[in-house]
């Protein structure tokens, strides 16, 4: 979830409440946001690089950890006014009116069909008049940041470039040339670069920068905004130009927003230009800026049509199990920033219905299923009264679980311990180490972050031979065992890959290798599943055992496990090499069996 | 068997040995009345003193039928070099009969003496008969000559008998290093007040045969100490975090629920995310959480029936039933990437599914109650607390205008009978449920509020375009199986839980997995 910082005494006077942090702390629960951490500049700085900085702040700062899908909360303005719109229990607080004021001679940026493989969204608008100070600056800018590592994911899908308009002209284009044209000072530098030079510039001084660059590298043309005589504004998504640079004073401010996806740019472009007319000489204004597309259709954005979401009351209180009416719906909704009208319903007449006017800030307002969460969360989920559901069903356990819970027991009063390994392994564990040769079955991982998980077991026997390993202080004999799924790759199922249950059992000793004893396990299995040794011929319900070699185990001392004449596994004496590879200096003996239903029923 | 050696380890030797042991001790004992000294008593006998005749007098001590006075005596004796000399001679005199009489070439002798005797001692020996003028190098051949006919090994004799030499010739043979000072321990041993003449050993243990003959009416039996740990169990165990799965089970087969069948850990991503109405650029679909497969690395294209897969799709692109969707350009080949599921919802997912189509054939919709425990893969970068696989629990319930209220009743429920009453719940965010509760429970072991879990009722759309009733509500919730082992057994680290690493006292000196801890 990502985290907001706020400094905590202007944050409560934006929310007009002051608060003790248990106070806070509560309100956060109810809202469902969080207070990570409570910290201040000075201590951040020395967290951070272990120093102490002499003129940092000391003033009080809230981290305060928001849900990913509410962009509108991740900055002081519109998490202050979330919870002071909240905290008005009588629903009277008055919304931000988000509008926009059209300037008759419109601006207007031009895409250009070369964006088209590259990144073919832009969008655009202005702030006119915007009465900066350095909080309001610093939070503007980290607005941006906290975006880019959010919703934009990491300036992949979305990025945004805000200017100081009183240093550009429209009409302003957004194109793609070859990165040696692109030419311009960069932001925060003194010196003009091409954009090959500076992809240079980002890798040699390490840049944060850097890591950006591989969105666009491989393409053979880069995304570039110029204005009206060519001056750059930016290089979407790297950088924007010193050129027009926004600061403390600048009073028009031009937000242009590039993307690969079009309704990600609009949610983008919506938050910056809600949370920032708040500070525009008129406030909550927004001058639009008309968009000519590749085929020369002219669109205005920001595009702030409201979306209308209808919940019916009996739907609200259904899935609520309460019995609301309208009015405290309404209510309950205002709380929630959600300004909503009462009107028939749809479907019936009869009954009331909620209409919300979704504000261009709630992009996560999908269905009215979030309708109901936000009256929920105003009405307070620990207000609810618990009650169980009324399903009337009885339970029932898979009948192979069962099986092999009832077999984990039985296994373990025959003196066997029982271990749990992990259901990934390294390509050796499941061949090299075992002495096997790679069946080219094993399903492989295609992005490991190490080497210990790069496959899906293909038994649990390297598991069993790297817990005797972990062990070896332990008094001999040791007996082990696990039942568990491996995996491998499988036609027959819609993921081409498929589980097997399997038992693994090991005896380790030092004075023999104990195959008698694992053989005698084998026995017992078969005896608790009603499967009786094979004489001569292979009967229903029969096992029989026959030698069959499994370069795991010792030559002539490795056997196949056949149930009505179908191998089901194999036991032997642990090859003297695959004990080596494992470091285990004692004999062993092991049986590993597949387990499916038909063997117990 | 009769062999009467004292040495000799047999058993019954042994046995014998310490019966004869006795029966002479008693004999002095009622006869003299005390032995003044064991070693004395021990050389007599040709018995071994400090092992043996020690460890019987020690026991009869214990009994209180003898009493035992310590005797130290100091005296000299040979080290491993002096006992070494006794045997083969000091090292001087070894080279000096080493050369043979008309001398010998230096260097070849060298070669030759010290694969023999070795390099110390051919160091020693030279150096000393050098110094004893016994031998001398002659400086025109380098010849090595004996320059007297015979010498006499007086260092030899001297350790042969230690008695005849004063103390300054010990302590030139301690200088040496050849001898060394020794404290011998015996005992002068009287009747102690237990002692009786016909005095019987208790017995450690009953015997079938006492119980036949009724002899046990005679025998005196030893003390227990019952101090002592009893002797270990033999037997099997299972392990700690099954037996917490099983509590798991066991609770949720209480309350009704039917399990799933989760044995299916590669899935494809369309099951994984898309139908659980999860966007496709959603990070939790990143390489950085998710296990992506080399192969099979892409489900079949027809795995999933088309049209099924056609209304997901427009689900996520343009919306329906009232969602306004996404609004993204929807890809069937990021649908049909395998991966190795990252929750068991994926398998809920094909439940669900799979009820919507009882439902279309039958017309009949069957309110269901389901859970599962099993394995779930993350690519984390791994620590104290995060595996790449560990146990998800979770629970859900699919029924006719089931609310959140329901929801909260059933969860309560649940924690309840893991001794967690106090619960709390905290709006949050899922990409599949809305609304959506993180669970929060003042835990009894912890002391303080802990999230516990993550529930909410799926939404609407990823349930409509199965095909379920409009009117069908599932809720569900889910949590982790380890940490709550972890908090129980105090263990901080997963990886002493859970992997091969784990070590097997725990898991065979692990109590019962009773998760409820009870007020009353």
């Amino acid at each position: 979830m990502p985290k907001v910082d706020v400094k905590r005494d202007l944050f409560f006077n934006e929310v007009g409440r002051h608060y003790t942090k248990d106070e806070f702390e509560h309100q956060c629960f109810e809202y469902g946001i969080e207070l990570d951490d409570v910290t201040s500049e000075r201590e951040q700085i020395k967290r951070e690089t272990g120093e102490l900085k002499e003129n940092a702040s000391d003033e009080v700062l809230y981290k305060i950890e928001v849900p990913a899908n509410r962009y509108d909360l991740l900055c002081l303005e519109g998490l202050s006014t979330a919870l002071k719109v909240f905290n008005n229990r009588e629903g009277t607080a008055t919304l931000p009116n988000y509008h926009l004021a059209p300037n008759a001679n419109p601006l207007r940026l031009i895409i250009d069909k070369s964006v088209k493989d590259v990144r073919p969204v832009c969008v655009a608008a202005v702030l006119r008049n915007v009465q900066f100070n350095q909080q309001r600056y610093d939070s503007f800018i980290d607005l941006q940041e906290k975006l880019h590592q959010n919703i934009c994911r990491r300036r992949a899908l979305v990025s945004i470039g805000t200017h100081d308009l009183s240093t550009i002209s429209s009409p302003f284009t957004y194109s793609a040339e070859k990165p040696e044209h692109i030419k311009f000072v960069p932001l925060s530098n003194n010196k003009e670069f091409n954009a090959v030079e500076l992809f240079e510039h980002f890798h040699t001084t390490n840049s944060h920068l850097k890591k950006y660059t591989s969105i666009i590298k491989d393409f053979p043309v880069y995304p570039v905004i110029r204005d009206s005589k060519g001056v750059i504004l930016s290089l979407p998504p790297i950088i924007n130009g010193e050129h027009s640079k926004i600061t403390l004073h600048t009073k028009d401010i031009f937000i242009e927003v590039t993307a690969t996806d079009y309704t990600k740019a609009h949610i983008v472009l919506n938050t910056i230009v809600a949370m920032f007319s708040k500070y525009c000489a008129e406030q909550w204004s927004v001058e639009p800026v008309e968009i000519v597309d590749i085929d020369g259709k002219v669109s205005v954005t920001p595009n702030f049509t409201p979306t209308i979401q209808n919940a019916s009351v009996s739907y609200i209180n259904s899935a609520l199990g309460l019995k609301l009416t309208p009015e405290e719906i309404l209510v309950l909704l205002r709380r929630m920033s959600l300004p909503s009208v009462i009107v028939d319903d749809e479907k019936d007449n009869k009954s009331k219905a909620i209409r919300v006017t979704v504000p261009i800030t709630r992009s996560d307002i999908l269905h009215a299923c979030d309708i109901v969460e936000d009256v929920a969360i105003a009405y307070g989920y620990n207000n609810l009264v618990p009650s169980l559901p009324p399903t009337n069903t009885v339970g029932r356990q898979q009948p192979l679980n069962k099986v092999c819970d009832l077999l984990r027991t039985e296994i373990a009063m025959a003196g066997y311990t029982e271990v749990l390994t992990f259901a990934l392994c390294s390509l050796d564990d499941n061949f090299k180490n075992l002495n096997r040769p790679d069946d080219g079955n094993a399903v492989l991982i295609s992005n490991p972050k190490t080497a210990e998980f790069q496959c899906g077991r293909a038994s649990l026997l390297s598991g069993v031979l790297k817990s005797v390993s972990a062990n070896k202080g332990v008094p001999l004999p040791l007996k082990l065992f696990e039942i568990g799924d491996t995996f491998g790759l499988d036609q027959k199922t819609d993921v081409l890959a498929s589980n097997q249950r399997r038992i693994c059992a090991l005896y380790c000793s030092s004075t023999g290798s104990g195959f008698e004893v694992i053989h005698g396990l084998l026995d017992r299995i078969m005896l608790l599943l009603r499967i009786t040794r094979s004489v001569g011929e292979s009967k229903e319900r029969t096992y029989e055992i026959k030698p069959l070699d499994d370069p795991a185990f010792f030559p002539g001392r490795s056997v196949g496990v056949f149930v009505n004449g179908k191998k089901i596994g194999g036991l032997g004496v642990v090859h003297p090499l695959v004990l080596q590879k494992h470091e285990i200096p004692f004999p062993c003996s092991a049986l590993e069996l597949e387990i499916t239903l038909p063997l117990a029923y | 068997m009769s062999s009467s050696s004292s040495s000799s380890t047999h058993p019954s030797d042994q046995g014998d040995l310490f019966t004869r042991i006795e029966t002479e001790l008693f004999n002095v004992l009622k006869t003299e009345g005390f032995i003044s000294n064991s070693g004395d008593w021990a050389r007599n006998h040709q018995w071994e003193h400090n092992d043996l005749l020690v460890g019987v007098l020690k026991s009869y001590e214990a009994w209180g039928v003898v009493l035992l006075d310590t005797i130290e005596q100091r005296s000299v004796v040979l080290t491993e070099d002096g006992n070494e000399i006794l045997k083969n001679g000091s090292p001087e005199v070894r080279i000096f009969n080493a050369i043979p009489q008309d001398g010998v070439n230096q260097k070849e002798f060298d070669k030759q003496i010290k694969a023999s005797l070795g390099d110390l001692t051919v160091k020693l020996g030279f150096a000393e008969a050098m110094k004893k003028k016994w031998i001398k190098i002659e400086k025109e051949t380098g010849k090595l000559l004996r320059t007297v006919p015979s010498v006499e090994d007086d260092t030899r004799a001297q350790l042969e008998d230690l008695s005849c030499l004063n103390e300054s010739g010990v302590q030139a043979l301690r200088r040496r290093k050849l001898v060394h000072d020794a404290v011998f321990k015996t005992f002068s041993v009287k009747r102690g007040p237990k002692f009786t003449p016909n005095w019987r050993k208790p017995i450690a243990d009953i015997t079938p045969e006492m119980l036949a003959s009724g002899s046990w009416r005679d025998e005196q039996f030893k003390d227990y100490n019952f101090q002592a740990m009893g002797s270990l169990t033999a037997g099997g165990h299972l392990h700690p975090l099954m037996k917490v799965r099983a509590e798991f089970r066991e609770i949720f087969l209480e309350l009704g629920f039917e399990e799933m069948f989760t044995s299916r850990y590669v899935e494809s991503s369309f099951w994984n995310f898309d139908s659980l109405f999860q966007p496709q650029q959603h990070p939790a679909r990143d390489a950085h959480d998710t296990f992506f497969l080399i192969n099979p690395a892409l489900a079949p294209e027809n795995s999933v029936p088309r049209d099924y897969l056609e209304s997901v799709k427009q689900m996520h692109e343009t919306g329906g039933f009232g969602s306004v969707g996404y609004r993204y350009d929807w890809k069937e080949e990021e649908a049909r990437k395998n991966i190795l599921r990252t929750h068991t919802t994926a398998i809920s997912s094909r439940m669900l599914y799979q009820l919507a189509q009882d439902y279309k054939k039958t017309g009949v919709f069957t309110p269901k109650k389901y859970f599962s425990i099993d394995r779930v893969f993350r690519n984390e970068t791994l620590d104290a607390t995060h595996l790449a696989e560990f146990h998800q629990i979770e629970g859900l319930i699919a029924d006719r205008n089931i609310t959140l209220p329901h929801l909260i009743g059933i969860i309560s429920q649940f924690f309840h009978r893991l001794g967690i009453y106090d619960i709390r719940f905290k709006p949050a965010y899922n990409p599949y449920t809305e609304p959506s509760m993180e669970i929060f429970g003042f835990h009894p072991i912890l002391q303080k509020w802990v999230e516990l879990g993550n529930s909410g009722m799926f939404r609407p759309e990823m349930l409509l375009p199965m095909g379920l009733p409009e009117d069908v509500r599932v809720i569900a919730w889910g949590l982790g199986m380890e940490r709550p082992t972890m908090i129980k057994y105090k263990i901080p680290n997963i990886r002493d839980i859970f992997g091969p690493r784990i070590d097997l006292d725990f898991v065979k000196k692990n109590p019962l997995a009773l998760m409820e801890i009870r007020k009353d």
